[in-house]
């Protein structure tokens, strides 16, 4: 297989600390993403996987340090300002609209996008529904693309678990990002579904070019497809590098894959 | 009438270039392709494929899903007077190498990189294939494998080559004869290699034609293709028909999909196995059981006077004025609605055929007004050798011969035919050709049967597995496997039967049952299990299967012929046979001797008359990896019956 283009640093994140109240959830965590890699961030419970996933996407505001993203810097980030700039992501307990469609669901992650005003679109009139054609399209590549055609008017209440996920996908990729943060996108799956999602990951990171940084408990799977690994324990870094390097780092090995045989 | 399926297309597209010849449903919304623009693609594709070095009398493999663009691959093949070879795309990559080596096949057009992975692992073992054509680009783009390209480029390549040479691709197709082969279809073979059945045009032709005829097919038909194209009945229903009658075929948008389409096209001419006629029977049961006691209510009554009126009135019998009101009313409530939701709204022929079909599926679906018949035929003989007539639909027969074949019965009981649609051989296997294609030009079906009072064919099992029982009770008896095995997966609960007898005393069987249906059947009585294995072993199932063997036993009492096929012993397998693990062939038919080998123990403890036998058994995942699954499985003994002496 050829190798894929690495390209620049996209994202930066310089010492970021966070605290809640006594509790330090993150002390000084310095890494960056280039663009088109898939970075992995690893750790124990409670290590601050995702603290700091929502410190990049501006859920959370670090008391210190600083965020870069295409070489501009934020001390704090903005939800909605992130989304502008590309970052899309999914969450660890799924976060979709149950009673909705598949459809509908991922057509909400469209919503940035719309330029009709929301009286333009109730009454469907002509830009608005010239518009609703062409973000429509876009929505049945993803369909298409993550292969749920079978549920597109199925209620996403009653898929199953592996399933909604792939919805929650879905809806981040609606955005078109530069960047997706996917939250254990594998959390709770069975081993063909995770197959599945990892498949899906490596493609959208393939076909879209997209950068992913994506927070994961299965090494497995973190070996196999990230080109970068962040290791946290205890709200501070202690290893960066390869899944290679990761794996014979001495620290990383007693804090989190126990002891060599 | 003498012509080539190419032209065949081009008389299409000159007599309706803008009529709908396929649609395919993409990004939700149904996309046509008119006859005009299927030529066109075609004629780029022949081009393409004729630069890539096809040349005429070759082979070439197409493997992939219903789509467009495989048929006019197909169709490009032959007008390059090359033979494409279809095959089955769930197949394992092993399973290829022989087709590919046997027909020395240098290239195949296969749909995405499923497939491309696949033919790439065997590539060692195939040195001649040499270019492989992918039509989906997904997830291919960082492949750097010899002789990898993608159908656009094909397509370009042949657009510019057609604009050069624009007499190149009429040439070509003056070329090919009638006589010429049109197509290779390997058998699935249940024992040894799967034989290559070689087609000519006119062979496909002659039965597609015929059929047509028999059920006067137009070009106002819609069909919708959901079966593999590498299995005959799909070729004749959406390729040769398809360009016999010049009507539309729908290409579902994902096997996930299906039924979703179904619904949404509405065809007017379908097939399915008994399978999915019973997968869907199945599906509307376990929604009935859920719904409203006023529907459930509504449902059962008008089901009964359905049972009662539908089949007579589907015959053209005359029934009773009040009775013929009652069903219209319950047309009106429910069976419209019925079809409506199964897709069947716009049904004229429907037909099945591959297996037997339980009497009481048949009855339900002619009963609620769908015109559903059995067919007989097979690989060797381009498929339609008996039809039922639209007012003599039979769940135990198979039909009458139609236009164009001489049936005869041999003394051994096996059914031989002559038509104009049999095979021309099996490829470079002449051996197996002479046995089953005489001189005297009759096709050896090695099904044995014979015809009725009525004319109707009517067949028991294949001539080689009906056997004998030795010893016991029953010393000498007829035994049909396969006869029995079909009265017992005609009920609900039972997925896979397999039964033994042969030269033995008694016959016992082994038994997968329908996870759905049990599954079902065993949360409405709160009866918790954790999956198949689980489930499988239950007593109270043992006792829901024992009660379906019993009815069997007593059915069978009543055949004097085959009352010493009485099931004795049984279990309950702990998995589900599956084709990818090689006990069923890839068109779901048991591998009776294969089961044998593979589970020794389970016979020797049914024979040996233990209650209990511990198991253990690789399976194979759809990912190519195995792994095991072991159970003690229980064994239990059925009554049966004496045999009711024939009164007349």
């Amino acid at each position: 297989m050829a190798e894929k283009k690495i390209g620049e640093v996209i994202l930066e994140v310089n010492n970021i600390s966070l605290s809640f109240g006594g509790i330090k959830a993150l002390s000084d965590i310095s890494f960056n993403v280039k663009e088109h890699e898939i970075r992995a961030i690893i750790g124990p419970n409670g290590a601050g996987k995702s603290s700091l996933l929502n410190c990049i996407n501006g859920v959370y505001t670090p008391q210190q340090g600083a965020i870069t993203f295409r070489g501009q810097t934020f001390t704090h980030m903005n939800s909605h300002q992130v989304a502008v700039m590309g970052v899309a992501r999914t969450f660890q307990n799924l976060a979709l609209f149950k009673g909705m469609s598949v459809l509908d669901n991922i057509m909400s992650g469209r919503n940035l996008k719309i330029k009709s005003n929301l009286l333009m679109q109730a009454i469907r009139i002509g830009p608005a529904e010239k518009e609703e054609f062409m973000h429509r399209e876009a929505v049945e590549k993803i369909i298409d693309f993550l292969e749920i055609q079978a549920y597109r008017k199925t209620p996403v209440g009653q898929l199953p678990y592996g399933l909604q996920k792939r919805v929650d996908l879905g809806r981040a990729l609606a955005m078109e990002p530069q960047v997706l943060l996917l939250d254990e996108p594998m959390a709770g799956m069975n081993v063909e579904e995770k197959q599945d999602m990892c498949r899906f990951v490596l493609d959208v990171n393939d076909e879209f070019g997209t950068t992913v940084v994506l927070i994961e408990h299965d090494m497995g799977v973190v070996m196999d497809i990230s080109d970068r690994v962040v290791v946290l324990d205890y709200g501070k870094k202690i290893g960066d590098g390869t899944p290679e390097e990761v794996r014979n780092n001495e620290e990383v090995i007693s804090a989190y894959l126990g002891t060599s045989h | 009438m003498q012509t080539t399926f190419p032209r065949l297309l081009m008389k299409h597209a000159a007599e309706r270039p803008q009529a709908p010849a396929m649609r395919e449903k993409e990004y939700g919304i149904w996309q046509a392709h008119s006859w005009s623009s299927m030529a066109m693609l075609v004629e780029h594709i022949t081009c393409g494929l004729h630069l890539a070095g096809l040349t005429r009398n070759a082979h070439m493999v197409v493997i992939g899903a219903n789509r467009p663009r495989l048929y006019a691959t197909m169709l490009a093949a032959q007008s390059l007077g090359a033979i494409p070879i279809p095959l089955y795309q769930d197949a394992v990559g092993a399973e290829c190498v022989f087709p590919i080596t046997n027909a020395d096949v240098r290239l195949a057009m296969v749909e995405d990189q499923e497939q491309v992975d696949k033919l790439l692992e065997i590539r060692d073992r195939c040195p001649d294939l040499g270019t492989l054509i992918y039509d989906n680009p997904r997830g291919l783009r960082s492949y750097a494998e010899p002789g990898l390209r993608s159908l656009d480029a094909l397509i370009e390549a042949g657009r510019s080559f057609a604009q050069s040479q624009p007499g190149f691709f009429a040439a070509q197709l003056a070329l090919g004869q009638p006589e010429d082969v049109a197509a290779m279809f390997f058998t699935s073979g249940t024992t040894g290699n799967p034989k290559g059945v070689v087609h000519t045009h006119s062979t496909l032709i002659d039965r597609a034609q015929a059929g047509a005829e028999f059920d006067k097919l137009s070009a106002q038909e819609e069909v919708l293709a959901y079966l593999p194209p590498a299995w005959i009945g799909q070729n004749i229903f959406s390729y040769a028909q398809w360009l016999c009658c010049g009507y539309v075929v729908n290409c579902p948008e994902e096997v996930s999909t299906v039924t979703i389409d179904l619904k949404e096209v509405g065809p007017t001419y379908y097939f399915a196995p008994p399978r999915v006629f019973e997968g869907l029977l199945t599906s509307v049961m376990i929604r009935m059981e859920d719904a409203g006691r006023l529907k459930r209510s509504l449902f059962s009554f008008f089901m009964d006077v359905a049972k009662r009126v539908g089949p007579e009135r589907m015959n053209g019998k005359p029934v009773g004025a009040l009775q013929n009101l009652m069903y219209l009313v319950g047309d009106l409530l429910v069976y419209g609605p019925l079809r409506n939701n199964l897709g069947f709204s716009r049904v004229r022929v429907a037909y099945t055929a591959g297996e037997a079909i339980g009497p009481d599926l048949f009855t339900f679906y002619r009963s609620i007004g769908i015109n559903l018949k059995q067919l007989y035929g097979s690989t060797e003989t381009a498929v339609f050798v008996c039809l039922q007539p639209d007012d003599q639909a039979r769940a135990d027969t198979v039909g009458v011969p139609i236009r164009g074949v001489e049936i005869k019965v041999a003394d051994n009981g096996e059914i031989l035919v002559k038509s104009a649609g049999l095979l021309k051989e099996y490829y470079k296997n002449p051996a197996a050709t002479a046995e089953v294609l005489t001189a005297d030009g009759w096709y050896h079906t090695s099904d044995a049967g014979f015809i009725d009072s009525q004319g109707h064919l009517k067949i028991i099992d294949r001539v080689k597995d009906v056997g004998r029982i030795q010893g016991g009770a029953n010393d000498g008896a007829m035994f049909a496997p396969k006869y029995v095995e079909n009265k017992l997966k005609f009920f609900p609960f039972i997925k896979e039967a397999v039964a033994y007898g042969d030269g033995r005393e008694k016959v016992c069987v082994m038994l997968n049952i329908d996870f759905d249906a049990v599954g079902n059947w065993a949360e409405r009585r709160n009866l918790p299990y954790a999956g198949y294995t689980d489930l499988a072993q239950k007593t109270e199932v043992y006792q829901l299967i024992k009660e379906c063997i019993e009815k069997v036993n007593a059915d069978l009492s009543a055949d004097a012929l085959l009352a010493g096929s009485q099931v004795s012993r049984f279990l309950v397998l702990h998995k589900e046979l599956d084709a990818d693990d090689g006990e069923l062939t890839r068109t779901n038919k048991v591998r009776r001797g294969f089961i044998a080998d593979k589970y020794l123990p389970l016979i020797d403890a049914l024979y040996l008359g233990k209650t209990a036998q511990f198991i253990e058994t690789v399976v194979k995942f759809e990912d190519g990896r195995s792994g095991s699954v072991s159970a003690t499985l229980k064994i239990e003994d059925a009554n049966t019956f004496a045999a009711v002496k024939a009164a007349a």
